[in-house]
């Protein structure tokens, strides 16, 4: 989908600012076309993924939409977690990787020639499924990216600012130079948010962020991820279906299919949260949603 | 030995039970005996090796007292001795080799556990071990006769024209047996050691820790700084005093380079010696009881710094728990 | 405040600083591997000498006859004391690694680990003026001297390998033996020692080469003796590899360089050749073990 050229181009602001560069679009000069669909920020095509001779994820194709949460659900070993972690390259380090097809991201295939891996995980964060904090302070925690980037000045503000969008500033404001392993776990998990959008990545992957929670640090998290909609796109892997319905936009359905010699994972359905949920196209999800497997 | 009703009546059988269960009770309680004598031998002997070693050096502790370690004259055609010039060259050897070694080793500990492609690391790491069990003998002699020359044609005349001005690198003396020679003999023998154990050490990072620092969009480099060396650190020194233990004790490679020298000299070039190549080098000459009580006193200073750095190092193995790595 | 701002929709070169943070990283990279590159060659250079100009002195008469000629009664006389030494050190140091294994509590293992480290890391010419004291002064050099100071050397050495291959026998083969009623030293004899035995080995294999290269105490204990013939009596001094190759290394002659270098490739080739089978015999038993 592309925007009408710019009417006067200088218009477009030259140095850094707060405002995200859009494409073609202007702040505020040309208004976005209502019926446009929001922009696209990963497009998979057909996208498989080995380790070795191991199929774990046949032939991918979705579309991620800007500044929505989209949660990728299915049982155990479906793959969604390795599709995850291949959209910020994360799973280069494993080894036998190995993966067919293209993932865009902004139009550029992030396994492209000239891609930095590390620019890709700059720009594309990730929070794991248990809470790995630094064994550093929580202030340091914070404050190792943004100082690695290459910013001395206004640290304080930016750690304040990133804890308060995590919901965790109240709680250890009074304590930053404690080690971060003194926090409980939904704490810890919160940190971990609060250090991935510290750097203001453009997207957030969180890979099961509840899982090793209780439930009432599970519900601050999807508290969180509502508010941090609308500045982050995110994509979230999740084995809780309700936890997909009460915070997704848009859900895709992950499963095992035994084609060929063992089952790799495949995509099964892709739509809104309310049809995966409510009127489900495939049987399998209804399956799947209706608990009937899983 | 069958349990039916017959047998176990049977007057015979029941005394060939009652000798095997008394053949297993002995049995049990003299290996038990023996297990524990053998645990209580070893600590005998280190009690025994600082007794004995304190003890021989009885006559020049009586003689000389405290004040041989400042003490740098030796002289034993006059009965005159003094450790101060050998601790001296211990002190910068092996100081030597620990500022060069270590870093050299941990970068090595980083390349084997982060770096290396599997196959590559199957085939350098048991290398870099093997270093490690080259006799010192054979390293000495391929320093006098391969390292000390090339030390002496090329490297000390280099360091000399650049960085003269510093009386660490004085002129070069006849030949290439000096301190510094001694000094790169000692890195070779600490390298293997500290790196070992860093890669250990590196390895048991978790993986997680590091995926985090990685999907914050920071290089390798920044995740090993960030991460990887500060949770490794205390590990890290430990297993860098146990290389310094070695270099502390190591008798013959040194003194087959370091050229037996006697007074305290300012630079790396002249000769020197140390406390352990002192008793190596003088002891199966020495004639009078003084002379060897001198270096009985020279192997008890050199027992207690030993033993000092060793501790050391395990004490901050185990307070920051890296226990099981550091003992090795 | 200043602002991490990018366009996300650039292309995915690396964009801020991060290109200056990547050249640095890769140099750090470079170094390491060069650090390592440099130990390889290090390693080569010192095996590469010895080879070169030890393989000039070998032939059969060197390694059979007496001095001048050959080293014969020292390859004779090394192996008699590392024998001896063995004998001394490996049922000692099974030992310990059995009390540490079935019998020790917390405390007692602690001390005993620490003495066994204490141990390890002691000099070797300490030990030597320690076997001088005990077994040579006021008496003669002797090989016997010389197997103790070895032993003693070998002792932590066979007692931490052995105690780790004793942990890794199940505690339920002992629970199970227990419940069947046999007793304690028929368990450790009959089943625990035989399925560690192959760990003991190759702790036993590595401490004899590094005994079999020392030099130190026994240039103290066993250093003056007639280089051309081989007694057998371990009570006198008698010749031995290590101290061979020292003595000729400090004397200015060229002609006993040659036969320091030809002792010297023997004496690696033994040490490399029993280091890397105690640990291709380590991987098989591993292999073995979590199979």
């Amino acid at each position: 989908m592309s925007y009408p050229e710019p009417v006067t181009p200088a218009l477009v602001p030259a140095a850094p600012s707060r405002v995200r560069i859009q494409d073609g679009a202007q702040a505020g000069i040309l208004p976005t076309p209502p019926s446009a669909a929001p922009e696209a920020v990963f497009e998979a095509n057909a996208v498989s993924v080995f380790y070795g001779a191991k199929k774990a994820l046949a032939g991918v194709s979705m579309r991620i939409a800007r500044g929505q949460i989209t949660a990728l659900i299915g049982p155990s070993g479906c793959g969604k977690t390795t599709f995850l972690r291949s959209l910020n390259r994360m799973n280069d380090s494993v080894p036998g990787f190995r993966i067919e097809g293209q993932i865009l991201y902004h139009g550029h295939d992030i396994y492209g020639r000239n891609v930095d891996h590390v620019e890709v995980r700059r720009r594309i964060g990730m929070v794991f499924q248990k809470p790995n904090p630094f064994p550093k302070s929580i202030y340091d925690n914070i404050a190792w990216a943004p100082r690695n980037l290459g910013l001395r000045h206004g640290l304080d503000e930016r750690v304040e600012e990133a804890l308060r969008g995590a919901a965790l500033w109240d709680e250890v404001k009074d304590r930053l130079k404690d080690s971060a392993l003194g926090l409980s776990g939904g704490q810890q998990q919160r940190l971990c948010i609060a250090r991935a959008i510290a750097i203001e990545p453009d997207v957030l992957l969180l890979d099961e962020p509840a899982s090793a929670l209780d439930p009432i640090a599970t519900a601050s998290i999807e508290d969180l991820m509502h508010s941090l909609k609308g500045r982050f796109t995110i994509v979230i892997v999740t084995h809780n279906m309700q936890q997909a319905a009460r915070v997704a936009d848009r859900t895709a359905f992950f499963s095992l299919e035994a084609g060929g010699a063992e089952p790799s994972g495949t995509l099964v359905e892709f739509a809104a949260t309310e049809t995966i949920f409510g009127e489900p196209r495939d049987p399998r999800t209804r399956d799947y949603v209706t608990g009937r497997f899983g | 030995m069958s349990a039916s009703p017959a047998a176990l009546r049977d007057p015979r059988a029941a005394r060939r039970r009652d000798r095997r269960k008394r053949a297993d009770r002995i049995g049990d309680r003299l290996l038990y005996g023996v297990c524990l004598a053998a645990a209580l031998l070893a600590a005998a002997v280190i009690v025994a090796i600082g007794y004995q070693v304190i003890h021989g050096a009885g006559p020049a502790i009586s003689k000389f007292g405290l004040g041989f370690l400042v003490d740098t004259n030796w002289q034993p055609n006059f009965g005159e001795f003094g450790a101060g010039s050998l601790l001296f060259g211990t002190a910068v050897s092996s100081f030597m080799a620990l500022l060069l070694g270590a870093p050299i080793a941990i970068a090595i500990g980083l390349y084997l556990s982060l770096l290396a492609p599997a196959g590559v690391r199957g085939v350098v790491a048991p290398l870099v071990e093997l270093l490690a069990a080259i006799p010192s003998v054979i390293l000495g002699f391929w320093g006098i006769l391969v390292l000390a020359p090339f030390v002496h044609e090329k490297i000390e005349p280099w360091l000399h024209d650049t960085l003269g001005f510093i009386p660490l690198f004085g002129p070069p003396q006849t030949t290439g047996s000096s301190i510094f020679t001694a000094g790169l003999i000692l890195t070779i023998m600490v390298i293997p050691i500290v790196a070992s154990i860093s890669r250990d050490l590196f390895l048991a990072v978790p993986r997680d820790v590091q995926d985090g620092a990685g999907a914050l969009g920071a290089t390798r480099w920044e995740v090993v700084r960030g991460v990887v060396l500060p949770s490794t650190a205390s590990g890290v020194v430990a297993a860098s005093l146990l290389g310094l233990g070695r270099a502390l004790g190591e008798a013959i490679a040194v003194t087959q380079v370091i050229g037996a020298g006697s007074s305290i000299k300012a630079s790396l070039f002249e000769t020197g010696d140390t406390l352990a190549a002192r008793i190596a080098n003088q002891f199966p000459g020495a004639l009078t009881e003084l002379h060897k009580a001198s270096l009985f006193y020279l192997g008890a200073i050199l027992l207690v710094i030993g033993l000092l750095s060793n501790l050391f190092a395990q004490w901050i193995g185990r307070r920051f728990g890296y226990a099981g790595k550091v003992a090795r | 405040m200043s602002v991490v701002a990018f366009d996300p929709t650039a292309p995915l070169t690396p964009s801020g600083n991060l290109r200056r943070r990547q050249i640095f990283s890769r140099l750090a990279e470079s170094g390491a591997t060069l650090a390592a590159v440099v130990a390889v060659a290090v390693l080569g250079i010192v095996i590469y000498s010895v080879a070169v100009h030890g393989a000039s002195a070998l032939s059969l008469d060197f390694l059979t006859k007496g001095a001048p000629i050959g080293i014969g009664p020292a390859i004779l006389g090394t192996a008699l004391i590392v024998l001896v030494a063995t004998a001394i050190a490996m049922p000692i140091g099974v030992l310990v690694a059995l009390y540490l294994s079935e019998f020790a509590g917390r405390r007692a293992t602690t001390q005993i680990r620490l003495t066994l480290d204490l141990l390890n890391g002691l000099p070797s010419i300490i030990i030597g003026l320690f076997i001088f004291k005990m077994l040579v002064d006021h008496r003669q050099q002797s090989g016997f001297a010389a197997a103790v100071a070895l032993a003693i050397i070998e002792l932590p050495m066979i007692a931490r390998g052995s105690q780790e291959v004793l942990l890794l026998v199940p505690g339920s083969m002992r629970e199970a033996a227990d419940a069947l009623g046999v007793s304690r030293w028929r368990t450790v004899l009959k089943v625990i020692l035989p399925s560690a035995l192959g760990g003991i080995v190759t702790a036993t294999v590595l401490a004899i080469a590094r005994a079999a290269g020392e030099t130190a105490p026994l240039i103290l204990v066993c250093s003056v003796f007639d280089a051309r013939h081989f007694s057998g009596n371990i009570g006198e001094a008698i010749p031995n590899i290590p101290v061979m190759i020292f003595e000729l290394s400090e004397e200015a002659n060229p002609e006993g360089f040659a036969r320091a270098w030809g002792a010297g490739l023997v004496l690696v080739a033994f040490i490399l050749v029993t280091s890397l089978g105690a640990r291709a015999m380590h991987a098989r038993s591993k292999r073995k073990m979590s199979s």
